[in-house]
């Protein structure tokens, strides 16, 4: 319902973590989300493709999305169990009172750059390659050509 | 050039807006203003109850309006009508408002009153029940209205934005009568399940019933907000 929205807010603080970095492009940003943040990762990967092609730093940059399964936690039994089959109420006991102890996270975990490091080496240190393989595995379907008007929530 | 760097970010998609909304409410505190983000689906009445509201509070302190829609401008121009400063905001598609469109929404307010001080400041978000609860407006209060014939289940079904909210107002109790499904009761028992904290004030927009003990909350918040 919301994803344009944002979608701008993780491009600006992209932009501000390029800023305090020096960087000039980004590859991809990997963000981590909850099954149930009520974000749709592909309306989200539709706006991600049309607002990063307006924007210079962003150009090209691939949307890696690691989803997070929901676990919902029962206060009377202690149990736990999968919150998108069975919502606020324990299937073991049959109590309401839960919480949700993991799936509602909207993180942005990492962004990766092809531009060299401050030190000039782009050095190994920094280089995580299951982060880069994340990202491939992860890869965005591509943008429709036609795709030129703002996705609408 | 196969190598990438990779720099660890680990923050909320959110913290963004959240500073944002963090730096204009204390923007706020500082001018003495007080910014009421009400929010409802389309057609709880919204406007009909800033009518109201107006009228009761307007000869005690400066009020000034936010529209906020995708599209016209029927709303600022209703509100107009009563004498307070209205602007409208179009917010290009998008479902809500961010800290970002609240901030040029409340400088156009102060440019259209050349600087005068606003003491209530009032956004009208969009109408949705989903997405303006998910964004920090950079307000001192978060207000809802549910109407009756909206249902009294509506707390359960769009959680957030009944647990986001400091004040509940149930519109068009005047129709009570033919919406006799709706409970009272129950619809208490929803919102406090979501949000213990929560007042609720029972309106109607219509004939006035109620809005005094609206108002009355009105009053108490802006004054200690400006104390504090």
């Amino acid at each position: 319902m919301h994803e344009l929205g944002i979608v701008f807010h993780i491009i600006r603080s992209v932009e501000s973590v390029a800023e305090q970095n020096g960087l000039r492009s980004v590859s991809s940003v990997t963000l981590e989300l909850g099954e149930v943040s009520g974000i749709i990762p592909s309306y989200l990967t539709d706006c991600w493709n049309w607002a990063c092609s307006k924007n210079d730093l962003m150009r090209g940059a691939e949307l890696a999305i690691e989803e997070i399964p929901a676990v919902t936690f029962c206060e009377v039994c202690g149990e736990t169990y999968g919150t998108v089959e069975h919502g606020r109420t324990c299937p073991h006991c049959g109590s309401e009172r839960t919480y949700l102890l993991q799936g509602n996270e909207t993180t942005i975990k990492e962004i990766a750059t092809p531009d060299e490091g401050p030190d000039g080496g782009g050095g190994a240190d920094d280089v995580r390659a299951d982060a880069r393989a994340c990202a491939r595995a992860n890869r965005a379907p591509a943008p429709s050509e036609s795709a030129d008007a703002a996705p609408v929530c | 050039m196969d190598d990438v760097r990779v720099i660890e970010v680990k923050q909320s998609v959110f913290a963004d807006n959240d500073r944002k909304a963090d730096e204009l409410r204390a923007r706020l505190r500082e001018q003495g203003t007080f910014l009421l983000n009400l929010m409802s689906s389309p057609g709880s009445g919204k406007t009909t109850t800033l009518r109201r509201t107006v009228e009761v509070l307007r000869g005690e302190m400066a009020i000034a309006v936010m529209e906020a829609d995708i599209d016209s401008d029927v709303d600022a121009r209703t509100m107009a009508e009563t004498g307070v400063r209205a602007i409208q905001l179009h917010t290009g598609g998008m479902c809500h408002l961010d800290a970002y469109m609240t901030e040029q929404g409340l400088e156009g307010l102060l440019a259209e009153g050349g600087g005068e001080p606003i003491d209530l400041a009032i956004l009208e978000n969009v109408g949705n029940l989903v997405c303006p609860a998910e964004f920090d407006t950079g307000a001192s209060a978060n207000a809802m209205i549910l109407s009756v014939p909206e249902g009294d289940d509506k707390p359960l079904k769009y959680p957030l934005m009944f647990s986001i909210c400091d004040v509940v107002l149930i519109n068009k109790i005047d129709a009570l009568p033919v919406f006799d499904a709706f409970s009272m009761e129950r619809v208490r028992e929803n919102i406090l399940m979501r949000n213990p904290n929560a007042t609720i004030i029972p309106i109607s927009a219509k004939t006035g019933e109620g809005v005094d003990a609206w108002a009355d909350w009105l009053r108490t918040r802006i004054a200690e907000w400006k104390i504090a």
